[in-house]
């Protein structure tokens, strides 16, 4: 019963991973006692489960993430919001209002808008059915300010961190606040532009140079020596 | 407007122009870099492939006989045709060539035209009969904006490279020679596109700009620097001022186009 | 210009374009080449050249195309009018719109199209230059553009054809050879499933002749396959090297 790749080995979709009493895991499917790679993506196996983590892969929503939309459209009860997913989500009129929707009284595109910017949770999700969302919580609802940026979905455990070090160390450094939407949205709020680029910045880096090691350390001096440069600008 | 955009970031894109910036570092009057690539397809008497920013566009000539207009017996004739191919944006359908594709062609058309670029008396064989058809196929690949100037640019390369069969008349009929010559040209139309975001004149608007923008103007020089086609587009107006000033700015910008594609 | 040869393998048993009977043309692949589509692939196989772009998966669109137990494939095969000698007017001729089918049917076994219901992924193929053998080499590409796109599939697709040039049967017709040989028989095939895909002849093949074909297509598809598995890997092999070092 041999297993056909090292830890963390790059497997593309069709090659063979492991053959005998072997679970598929995620992205690996099954056929006739073998397992097969179905993405693009580093291997691993725990306890007979093979599992790959994904290089490339979009969103797939499941309740309970958190995510970060744009506003479609308007339509007569509630909202269509684009969650960066192959399905379109819903926000009813009913769970913004908190309180039952009155057509007649209500204007909709004044509370949201095409175009305007939400943070939301999925509060439903199934096979016949679009997914659902939720503003209804402390820290959802309509983005007024700040910056958003997109990085590929499956990269938002790697701008988190170990036990969220990576992303406590941006927040503290540049005053920041970041929302991280499990749809590889992100939104980045600050007292002023120049706070939310470096925020940016820094994430950018994660994305593009993690291939070095200490990363985390030299994110932290990569946003010392920014604050550096801002404040000898703004002496001068 | 498209939706592509947020509202916040169509904010943030105001916002830089208002103070004379934009949100790519250029300023207001700064050309993306580009390359042009020349020959790329064998297949064709002509091509020639543009990176203007991140838009891709591939032109390719076909040089093809056929029967002149009867206005005019002793010229041959030049076609431009623009696909916007689906694979280059999430906007363009597949299917035949909408408004968008067909005022790009005819934009690129106009300014290899007017400026009587190609010699098309050289391209009658047998007059009232028998001339050469030039072909000039757009085929966007990447929209990033600006497509018109990338197209016109690439169009006019593409014709640059593109060499035509030798051949004698024996009897009224053609006889195909060996070898090639360059297709007969005697100008050489540089396009320069502005465009207007409240108020401010901006060279070549970038793909999210042009999201913003609520009109442009085209204008195609000759190379003796006379205008030669011009075409405004968008929902908006550019008032008479302004419309000397888009045309002070082109031409400038026409001239350093023409310096760095050494035309 | 266009004279023909009369023969298509000369006394050295070699072909119009030296290559052996079972010979390959020179076949490149790159991937993630179109920044506006979600997976993209480009291959050179011979002169042809053909970029394959994916979209998706996203809302189908118009919803009466959707189904409520699978995605939808869609696939547009298209040629560029100066992609030949003689330009093609740009609108889809029948044959553009046959190949749009059978490249479609022959990519969809690779996929979980059950997996994600009501949604669509639209494929579309531009052929910037071709010298026959399109429709394999344009399977191969958007095969890879599926991948880069991050669907989930059971294997790459790779095709390729053979056929049969002055009584014998050779490898990868080019043009001049498609045109005035015997028969042609591509071949879109699964190697980890050994599935076949896409299957289809035109011309005069004994049965035997067949047999040997299609196993030289087969042969033939295997070897563009490693050459498309290692053009995946380039593009995520610097990701592995991010991941593996952190």
């Amino acid at each position: 019963m041999p297993t056909f790749f090292e830890k963390k080995q790059l497997v593309i979709p069709g090659d063979l991973l492991a053959e005998g009493e072997y679970f598929a895991g995620d992205n690996t499917y099954k056929e006739k006692n073998k397992i097969f790679a179905a993405r693009i993506g580093l291997a691993d196996c725990t306890n007979k489960k093979i599992n790959i983590v994904a290089l490339k892969a979009f969103y797939f929503p499941q309740m309970g993430d958190v995510i970060i939309g744009t506003v479609k459209q308007v339509g007569f009860s509630g909202w269509t919001v684009n969650i960066k997913s192959p399905y379109i989500a819903i926000l009813r009129a009913s769970d913004v209002l908190s309180r039952s929707f009155k057509p007649q009284n209500d204007e909709l595109s004044q509370v949201l808008t095409a175009g305007d910017l939400i943070v939301a949770k999925v509060a439903s999700f199934d096979r016949y059915h679009d997914p659902q969302l939720t503003v209804g919580e402390p820290g959802l609802g309509k983005i007024t300010r700040g910056q958003i940026m997109n990085i590929t979905p499956t990269k938002i455990p790697r701008v988190i961190g170990r036990k969220g070090s990576m992303i406590t160390n941006i927040k503290n450094e540049t005053g920041c606040q970041i929302i991280l939407g499990k749809n590889g949205v992100i939104l980045v709020t600050g007292k002023n532009p120049k706070d939310e680029e470096l925020a940016m910045a820094a994430i950018n880096k994660i994305e593009e140079e993690s291939h070095t090691s200490g990363l985390t350390d030299r994110i932290t001096q990569f946003l010392k020596e920014e604050k550096a440069k801002i404040e000898e600008n703004n002496n001068e | 407007m498209s939706s592509l955009l947020t509202r916040v970031k169509l904010k943030q894109i105001e916002k830089a122009i208002e103070e004379e910036k934009r949100i790519d570092q250029r300023t207001l009057s700064d050309y993306r870099i580009f390359t042009i690539e020349q020959g790329v397809i064998q297949k064709a008497e002509g091509s020639a492939k543009i990176f203007l920013g991140k838009t891709e566009v591939l032109v390719g000539i076909k040089v093809e006989k056929g029967t002149p207009y009867p206005d005019t017996p002793n010229n041959g004739v030049m076609t431009v045709n623009a696909e916007l191919v689906p694979l280059a944006s999430s906007k363009f359908e597949p299917g035949p060539p909408g408004e968008q594709a067909i005022e790009l062609a005819r934009i690129v058309d106009r300014g290899i035209r007017e400026s009587e670029a190609i010699d098309t008396e050289k391209l009658c064989i047998v007059p009232g009969k028998q001339v050469f058809i030039v072909f000039v196929d757009i085929y966007v690949l990447n929209h990033d904006g600006n497509l018109i100037d990338a197209s016109a640019m690439a169009a006019v390369s593409a014709l640059m490279n593109t060499k035509m069969p030798n051949y004698e008349i024996v009897d009224d009929e053609i006889v195909i020679k060996q070898g090639y010559s360059p297709l007969p040209l005697k100008d050489h139309p540089v396009t320069v596109t502005i465009g207007k975001i409240n108020d401010k004149l901006i060279v070549d608007p970038g793909l999210e700009e042009e999201e913003v923008m609520d009109s442009r103007i085209s204008i195609a020089f000759t190379d003796d620097g006379r205008i030669c086609a011009m075409q405004k587009g968008g929902s908006g107006y550019f008032t008479t001022k302004q419309v000397s000033e888009a045309m002070k700015l082109a031409q400038s910008t026409a001239e350093t186009q023409r310096k760095k594609l050494k035309w | 210009m266009n004279e023909k040869p009369k023969k298509l393998i000369n006394k050295k048993g070699l072909r119009l374009d030296g290559r052996k009977p079972d010979e390959l043309r020179p076949v490149k692949l790159k991937v993630g080449i179109l920044p506006n589509a979600d997976g993209s692939a480009y291959i050179e196989h011979g002169k042809n050249k053909i970029l394959a772009g994916a979209f998706g998966p996203r809302e189908m669109h118009p919803k009466h195309l959707q189904r409520a137990d699978r995605m939808v494939l869609r696939c547009r095969y298209h040629m560029a009018p100066f992609s030949v000698p003689e330009r093609k007017s740009p609108a889809p001729s029948r044959r553009e719109n046959e190949l749009s089918k059978v490249i479609r049917d022959a990519l969809l076994p690779s996929l979980f199209v059950e997996n994600y219901p009501r949604t669509g992924v639209d494929l579309y193929i531009e052929v910037l230059q071709a010298d026959g053998g399109t429709r394999c080499a344009s399977i191969t590409a958007a095969s890879l553009a599926l991948a880069d796109a991050g669907l989930p599939m059971r294997d790459l697709i790779v095709a390729c054809a053979a056929g049969k040039v002055d009584n014998k049967i050779a490898l990868d017709l080019m043009d001049t050879e498609d045109k005035i040989g015997a028969a042609d028989v591509p071949v879109a095939y699964m190697p980890n499933l050994n599935a076949v895909t896409l299957l289809q002849m035109d011309g005069k093949l004994s049965p035997k002749e067949f047999d040997e074909a299609i196993k030289m297509a087969i042969e033939g598809c295997k070897k563009i396959y490693d050459i498309q598995k290692e053009a995946l890997k380039t593009k995520y092999k610097i990701i592995e090297q991010e991941e593996v070092e952190e």
